[in-house]
């Protein structure tokens, strides 16, 4: 029944001081379709691949948005997503009530973390099973955060979390001294071009399965209608995908399974050997 | 309500009658004195009017250092000009206990954010919404806070000034004077306004030092000592105690 005797609850440790539950929530991440965020010095961009359960589902929503300058795109289950968006749209809507001010973005992301961090330490709770990343502008600029279910979080540059991200993390890192003085045209089409390196050969980015969505200075959070997206994959289109995309990096357990089909075949997603609890992928 | 039945007194006399022994304890005598609270219905200690406007680089801000009891100059030194922070500046009137309770809340409150250290500062528009909030919770809980607060400050380099009452009432203005102020020294800041918008920081000095003139002529709780409090984008100074230039020679032509 248990794959090893110290996962019985998120309380117990491992003789190798390991926190067994904590990494298989930290493994539903990787099971969420990929996302993506970026940012320049005036903007963020957040864009995630949608995936659709059947052909006759609709394509599930990735993108959240919080408040007038902050949106989340999420990665695992999609039903801790809402708990933490709904707590997260309340706290801003309390500062604004009493302070007629914004939530400053690195305060929403600690307050976060303290509540994801306290269901890590109860025999009682189970983490959250979500990853997410944060696109914010307030008076220190734009900001990028990724937060996990270990309730880490880490100020980021630029970050991908979900299947297949490796690939869109190394198109990141190789080209993440461009963002910094990149239009916000520019950023998303970065981003797209992450994105789309986390996809499988026979699949192809449409504005069926991506979605888009930026802040920036003098510009409230905007999730991009179905036409802007297709303005924007035009300009990337006949750009020279990344071969054997997917391989880019070591990373391990489900991070290499593909993007499951949308005819609706799902298996048995494959059990997630832990990794290491700090590893943020 | 006059029969208090435990097990050992005797039972009533009659049905919702007076158990024996017990004819002259009135109604409401043996009410349970745990629940009730002795809400603030008046002010005791008091200040009276604070002085604020704004001039082209900043705002000034200006009160006594009296604190009355009745009409009893009873306490002479006591400041009600506060520094909030690097870009706030606050004053009260009214009761002085209340003012010095919010004072230590915002203070708390300051310290909280600096402890935080994320590089976010209050800003004065969001002190002044707060006490809003403060203060109409507190009237609609029947226990006001009995002042009233100035606020200014610099809010994106803008001169800001708004004012909070013990309902709750806030409004923001280029000039605020609370109390008698409202009725003597509003009319001449409102004037030499009127005349100058862009008052320098030499000039509100002067005109604020006019109002406390007045202020204080015409004001019988008022206190010939103040400080100023000035802020600008160099930062926040609060001077005094200032003297109240006195020149009685022509009262004895008064009846």
């Amino acid at each position: 029944m248990f794959r090893n005797q110290y996962d019985s609850d998120v309380t117990v440790w491992s003789p190798q001081g390991r926190l067994h539950q904590v990494e298989y929530a930290m493994e539903a991440v990787k099971l969420g379709s990929a996302t993506v965020g970026l940012k320049s010095a005036t903007h963020s961009v957040i864009l995630c691949l949608k995936r659709a359960s059947s052909e006759l589902a609709a394509y599930q929503k990735k993108i959240i948005p919080i408040d007038k300058h902050i949106g989340i795109s999420i990665s695992g289950l999609t039903a801790d997503a809402r708990m933490l968006s709904r707590y997260m749209r309340t706290e801003c809507l309390n500062y604004k009530y009493s302070h007629d001010t914004l939530l400053p973005i690195a305060r929403l992301i600690s307050q976060l973390g303290n509540k994801m961090q306290l269901c890590t330490q109860r025999y009682d709770r189970r983490p959250y099973g979500v990853g997410l990343l944060v696109a914010g502008y307030d008076d220190q600029g734009p900001h990028i955060y990724q937060t996990c279910p270990s309730a880490n979080y880490f100020d980021c540059k630029a970050m991908a979390i979900g299947a297949r991200s490796q690939s869109a993390r190394t198109y990141l890192e190789k080209h993440l001294d461009e963002f910094a003085n990149c239009s916000p045209d520019e950023l998303v089409k970065h981003g797209l071009r992450a994105v789309r390196d986390t996809l499988p050969n026979e699949v192809e980015l449409s504005t069926k399965n991506v979605s888009i969505g930026y802040v920036g200075k003098s510009q409230d959070f905007k999730i991009l209608e179905d036409d802007e997206i297709g303005i924007y994959l035009s300009m990337i289109e006949g750009e020279e995908r990344r071969v054997g995309s997917g391989g880019g990096g070591g990373s391990s357990g489900t991070g290499d399974e593909a993007l499951r089909p949308e005819t609706g075949e799902q298996g048995d997603p494959q059990d997630p050997i832990p990794a290491v609890a700090m590893d943020t992928e | 309500m006059f029969n208090t039945t435990d097990a050992y007194s005797a039972p009533p006399l009659w049905k919702n009658g007076p158990v024996p022994g017990a004819f002259y304890n009135f109604p409401g005598s043996n009410v349970d004195k745990q629940h009730i609270a002795q809400h603030s219905q008046a002010p005791v200690t008091t200040a009276t009017s604070v002085i604020a406007f704004t001039f082209n680089s900043g705002v000034i801000i200006a009160g006594d250092l009296l604190a009355s009891y009745g009409s009893l100059a009873r306490f002479r030194d006591c400041p009600r000009i506060m520094k909030v922070n690097d870009n706030i500046i606050f004053g009260a009137g009214g009761d002085y206990g209340d003012f010095q309770y919010v004072k230590d809340l915002i203070q708390q409150k300051i310290i909280d954010e600096e402890c935080l250290d994320d590089g976010f500062k209050l800003k004065p528009k969001s002190l002044y919404c707060w006490l809003t909030r403060v203060m109409y919770n507190r009237r609609s809980r029947f226990d006001p806070f009995w002042n009233t607060f100035v606020v200014g400050g610099l809010q994106e380099g803008v001169p800001f000034l708004g004012t909070v009452d013990k309902l709750g009432t806030a409004y923001e203005d280029k000039a605020i004077c609370t109390g008698y102020g409202a009725h003597l020294a509003l009319p001449l800041i409102r004037d030499a306004l009127e005349k100058n918008p862009l008052l320098s920081e030499g000039e509100a000095v002067g005109l604020l030092k006019k109002c406390m003139e007045v202020l204080y002529y015409r004001d019988a709780r008022s206190f010939p000592k103040y400080q100023v409090g000035i802020i600008t984008k160099d930062g926040i100074k609060i001077e005094g105690p200032v003297d109240v230039n006195q020149n009685w020679q022509l009262a004895h032509m008064i009846n």
